[in-house]
């Protein structure tokens, strides 16, 4: 192989070298001559001027480095030996563990799923989080990001998520992680017993952003893989898509390609799209579901990286100030599970409490402003309290059918039935009357005890 | 099934060859080597052993740039291209219907069969099956003379008559001279033209049209058909809609939505209720998901008009977010040509693209890639110009055989961050005679479908006047005005309830406010998940909007505040059970009386 010399331009990560019959996308790798080398991807071809981006970062590049072109694109190692192992944001072993370099490999980035061979997705994943479970249920197959703002457990979520959803395989990608975040997700995964199915791709703060810009595409491969040939039903967690959008605006303005909104390329929506799309369930095969954090500068929904993000996703879950916010949040594709796969009463209830919730929130805003309150308004506020305690914390961890009788329970407490405004028959058989009210109670006083036990551990 | 990536040589084209020198993104600029260059025009790029579809966009010299449609990993300077001077086409003919193409109109369903989970780049396969047999019945017989559009015979496809026409560029006067009924595929011959100076033309079932170029405008220019004012109301059986904002047949609307506002089942709801022969789905750069729900649920659901399953009178064109952006531009385009074909037939075709806004989007990304000079929000110069040149291919059209046939195009639109002001919710408004403007507003109170009465609107209710008082009842209009005012009114109190409180109003303006939530909640709001809520036919629409207008023009005796709120719960309540009970069912008589009853009593 040719070892192309004489670098024309190195800016920021981006080098350009005079090369022949070098195709697009294939990768190559340079040689610094203080001995260090790095992996490279052609990113632009102008006559035999051949413009690369370097995974790890220009600094210290000289212009006497030379580069070999791979005549291949970029592939990562895939099989099930990766399991329980964690690698770099480029997909090279990191944690000392046996050598994989004889395993097999697959080009990352592929072409995109065929719309015929999907299917629609049918399996409630159970989160045992009320605000997720009762009123946006994830859904396998799903592509979901949290929306939330630095500060907040947004790590702490995605691994709950994480581990009590039923995946054969969780596969992990961090992007800008820092090492602390990084210890928690390896350590989660280690002692509530995942590890084994698990594989992590980590990109760290420090890393170079070439290397981010691949991460998800590393992580997606390796995920439709498993899904497609092994039939697996495979979880891919990522954290955080904002700063993956960061590193493809700062290699875009590199480029000097023209911004289209705060400093991000035009090709926001298609980029992020490309990889959100990789969720699928596969007709006659396993399934893809991605959970994504987003965290939005400012708290700022249409920020570019939020606004896009939200087009592209089946829905979103906005953490803020420690709770789901029921309104921010969700899931476009409940309806295919709610009172299909779940109990007949589990729309109108969540419906008619999202409403009222609703209700409360204006009442407590007349409140606060000392307006004469009605009776209604204190129905409200009391129902507004009541849904805060049950539902919105954070710590609350109830498996779905309970939370739904609780659901009644709570509307029975605060209102008349015909108040409720829902389908008569449902008001017949649901809701409880007064002495029922109190056996619901204690069976369910029993039942969060028992899970927040569980939640300690998992924290 | 016959792969036809380079097409066998065509004599009336003059192809080109040459050479890939530059290459950024799925932008590749060639060198030409030999031949002419034609804008437009599609090429074929050669990378190993696959040839790669392109369109040439701008030419400079003997250096042309052009967007591939496919992802060009692997392209090397050097690489060789054919250019084949024919642009961008789609396929015309029997067996459209209920199939699902990409962008460029390969069939995905023979993609799935052929290379299973994944798209390879590289492979087009014919649009419309060449095996099948269709029965052809001439409408034309040897001697008669016939020139462009005219019909020439039909097929039954499905329910609908597909008329064979006269291909429509057809620049003169013909005499049919042979002409066979019976069983053909489409490639096979079945009628001879002949000009004047004894030239034969043979003509199949099969016909292709350059998708860019609008399909009616060389006959319209002249005045072989002729475009009409939209004068009938499209039914969509979404109260909302058909009463207050109503789309014409042949006209333009638009749908814009921040993120979660329910464009998409909005969408959904349209194509699954309107009563319209034709429904076109451009799924454009949106999610595959919603286009699977769409090919799952459509085959089990029956067209209430036809009692046949919607899929048939479905065709659905999928260029998800995850596949080429330059298909994406395209894919409009032939939604929109495949519209054109069958309103030429005399037919009511409905095109449903979501979203406007990613297609916008795609000419972004290239005119990006082309480092032309941007504009606002760095969408190039040409965006409302191309946006009203979709738009304008809509519209009413009498036909050569004297029916008449209508394309009407919705667009979703999917504006950044919710904000109605940027480029391209501005351009489409400024072309659109219909706005349904979805808020968060909305869609955080549930309050579904989630258009804001307070700044939507639709030009063709006053167009339509006559329609709807001849249709619906005398004095439709005033009182859709009337009811529209109410609820501006309705917010101006509710407004003032804000700064003041309840006790800060008179009891009459209350119940203003009480009026104006009750025709929202009562009419405005419809549950899609509801088996009878989701589609209110017209009659039945009528039959609510009088009865809801009683409730409205009602002078309510009631003493206090929470007796009138008490009220209106409850007449609020008996209409919703009402909403969910079959038309002239004994459950909807009994809540008929009820809420009659109710009235009489308070009023």
């Amino acid at each position: 192989m040719i070892e192309h010399t004489g670098i024309l331009e190195i800016n920021g990560d981006i080098i350009k070298i005079k090369a022949k019959g070098v195709r697009y996308g294939e990768l190559a790798t340079l040689n610094n001559p203080n001995g260090r080398t790095s992996p490279a991807q052609v990113i632009r071809l102008q006559g035999d001027l051949v413009t690369l981006q370097v995974f790890t970062g220009g600094q210290g590049i000289s212009t006497g480095a030379t580069v070999r072109f791979l005549g291949h694109p970029m592939e990562v190692i895939c099989s099930d030996n990766i399991l329980g192992r964690v690698f770099s944001g480029a997909g090279q072993p990191i944690d000392g563990g046996p050598d994989l370099s004889m395993e097999p490999q697959v080009e990352i980035a592929g072409p995109s799923i065929n719309p015929w061979m999907r299917v629609v997705p049918s399996n409630l994943i159970r989160t045992n989080i009320p605000m997720i479970d009762m009123f946006n249920c994830l859904v396998e197959s799903q592509k979901i990001p949290i929306f939330t703002v630095a500060g907040e457990p947004y790590n702490e979520l995605l691994a709950r998520i994480g581990i009590q959803a039923d995946a054969d395989i969780i596969v992990f990608a961090g992007m800008g992680l820092t090492f602390d975040d990084y210890h928690f997700f390896w350590n989660t995964f280690q002692s509530q017993g995942v590890f084994s199915r698990t594989v992590m791709f980590v990109n760290m703060a420090s890393d170079s952003v070439v290397e981010r810009l691949l991460t998800p595409d590393i992580a997606l491969a390796v995920a439709e893989r498993f899904a497609v040939e092994d039939s697996r039903r495979v979880l891919v967690l990522m954290t955080d898509m904002t700063a993956y959008a960061d590193a493809l605006k700062e290699v875009g303005i590199a480029m000097e390609q023209i911004p289209s909104n705060r400093g991000y390329m035009g090709d926001l929506y298609s980029t992020l799209a490309f990889r959100y799309e990789r969720a699928c369930d596969f007709k006659g095969a396993g399934s893809v579901t991605i959970l994504t954090v987003t965290t939005m500068p400012g708290d700022d929904v249409t920020h570019p990286v939020p606004d896009n993000t939200g087009f592209i996703t089946e829905g979103q879950f906005y953490l803020h100030d420690r709770i789901i916010d029921p309104f921010g949040s969700l899931s476009r594709l409940k309806q295919l599970v709610i009172g299909t796969k779940t109990r007949e009463d589990h729309g109108a209830v969540a419906n008619t409490m999202i409403r009222f919730f609703a209700g409360a929130k204006e009442a407590e805003k007349k409140q606060s402003l000392a307006f004469e309150l009605s009776d209604t308004d204190e129905k409200l506020l009391h129902f507004g309290k009541l849904f805060r305690e049950r539902f919105m914390d954070f710590n609350v961890n109830i498996a779905l059918d309970d939370a739904l009788n609780l659901g009644w329970k709570t509307l029975a407490e605060c209102f008349s039935p015909e108040e409720l405004l829902m389908k008569e028959d449902l008001i017949k058989k649901y809701l409880p009357r007064a002495a029922a009210a109190e056996d619901l109670e204690a069976e369910i006083t029993v039942a969060e005890a028992a899970k927040d036990v569980d939640l300690v551990e998992v924290r | 099934m016959v792969n036809t990536a380079i097409p066998t040589e065509s004599p009336q084209l003059e192809s080109a060859l040459a050479r890939v020198v530059e290459v950024n993104a799925n932008v590749v600029t060639l060198e030409l080597e030999q031949g002419n260059l034609v804008k437009n025009e599609v090429a074929y790029l050669a990378v190993g052993d696959q040839s790669l579809k392109a369109e040439v966009i701008r030419i400079q010299g003997n250096r042309a740039d052009m967007q591939v449609f496919e992802d060009v990993k692997g392209v090397r300077v050097g690489d060789r291209i054919v250019c084949t001077g024919e642009l961008l086409s789609v396929e015309l003919g029997p067996g459209l219907l209920g199939r699902v193409f990409d962008g460029l109109q390969n069939p995905l369903a023979d993609l799935a069969q052929t290379h299973g989970f994944f798209l390879p780049r590289g492979i087009y396969l014919d649009a419309l099956n060449r095996d099948r047999r269709w029965t052809f019945t001439p409408q034309v017989k040897v001697g008669d003379t016939v020139q462009a559009g005219d019909v020439l015979g039909t097929v039954m496809e499905g329910q609908i008559p597909h008329k064979i026409m006269v291909p429509f560029d057809q620049p003169h006067r013909l005499a049919v001279s042979f002409i066979q009924e019976g069983s053909f595929r489409i490639e096979e011959p079945v009628v001879h033209l002949q000009n004047g100076s004894g030239d034969s033309i043979r003509l199949s079932m099969l016909q292709r049209w350059p998708v860019k170029v609008p399909l009616s405008k060389d006959m319209q220019d002249r005045r072989l058909v002729e475009r009409q004012y939209p004068s009938e109301a499209l039914v969509t059986t979404i109260r909302i809609i058909d009463t207050f904002f109503p789309l014409a047949k042949g006209g333009t609307a638009c749908v814009p939505g921040p993120f979660g506002a329910g464009k998409t089942v909005l969408q959904q709801l349209i194509a699954k209720f309107s009563e319209v022969d034709v429904v076109i789905i451009v799924a454009c750069g949106e999610r595959a998901g919603e286009v699977v729900e769409t090919l799952t649920e459509f085959p089990a659901l029956l067209d209430p008009r036809s009692g046949r399953p919607l899929m048939e009178r479905t065709i659905i064109i999928c260029n998800t977010s995850s596949m080429p952006v330059a298909a994406r531009e395209a894919s409009i385009y032939t939604g929109i040509t495949l519209g054109e074909y069958y309103r030429q037939m005399g037919l009511q075709v409905l095109l449903l693209a979501d979203s406007t806004s990613r297609w916008a989007q795609a000419l972004r990304e290239i005119s990006g890639r082309l480092e032309e000079i941007p504009g606002e929000e760095a969408f190039p110069a040409y965006l409302d110009s191309r946006i009203k040149g979709m738009y304008e291919r809509a519209g009413v059209l009498r036909t050569r055989d004297g029916s008449v046939g209508s394309l009407t195009i919705l667009g979703n639109v999917s504006p950044a961050g919710g904000n109605f002001e940027e480029p391209v919710t501005q351009s489409t408004i400024a072309t659109v005679k219909v706005f349904l403007g979805l808020t968060y507003n909305r869609a955080y109170r549930r309050a579904y479908p989630a258009i804001e009465p307070l700044i939507s609107w639709s030009r063709y209710l006053d167009q339509l006047q006559d329609y709807f008082r001849t249709h619906l009842s005398p004095e439709w209009v005033e009182k859709v005005k009337f009811s529209l005012e109410l609820l501006k009114t309705g917010d101006t109190i509710n407004q003032m309830m804000q700064v003041t409180g309840e006790e800060g109003i008179p009891l009459e303006d209350y119940i203003v406010y009480l009026k104006a939530q009750f025709l929202d909640n009562a009419y405005l709001q419809q549950d899609a998940f509801d088996d009878v809520d989701a589609s209110s036919p017209q009659a039945r629409q009528v039959q609510s909007f009088l009865l809801v207008l009683k409730v409205l023009e009602a002078e309510f005796k009631v003493a206090t505040k929470p007796d009138a709120y008490g009220l209106f719960t409850k007449l609020t309540s008996l209409f919703k059970n009402l909403n969910y009970s079959v038309l002239d069912s004994s459950d909807y008589q009994r809540y008929e009386q009820e809420l009659e009853t109710l009235l009489d009593q308070n009023a």
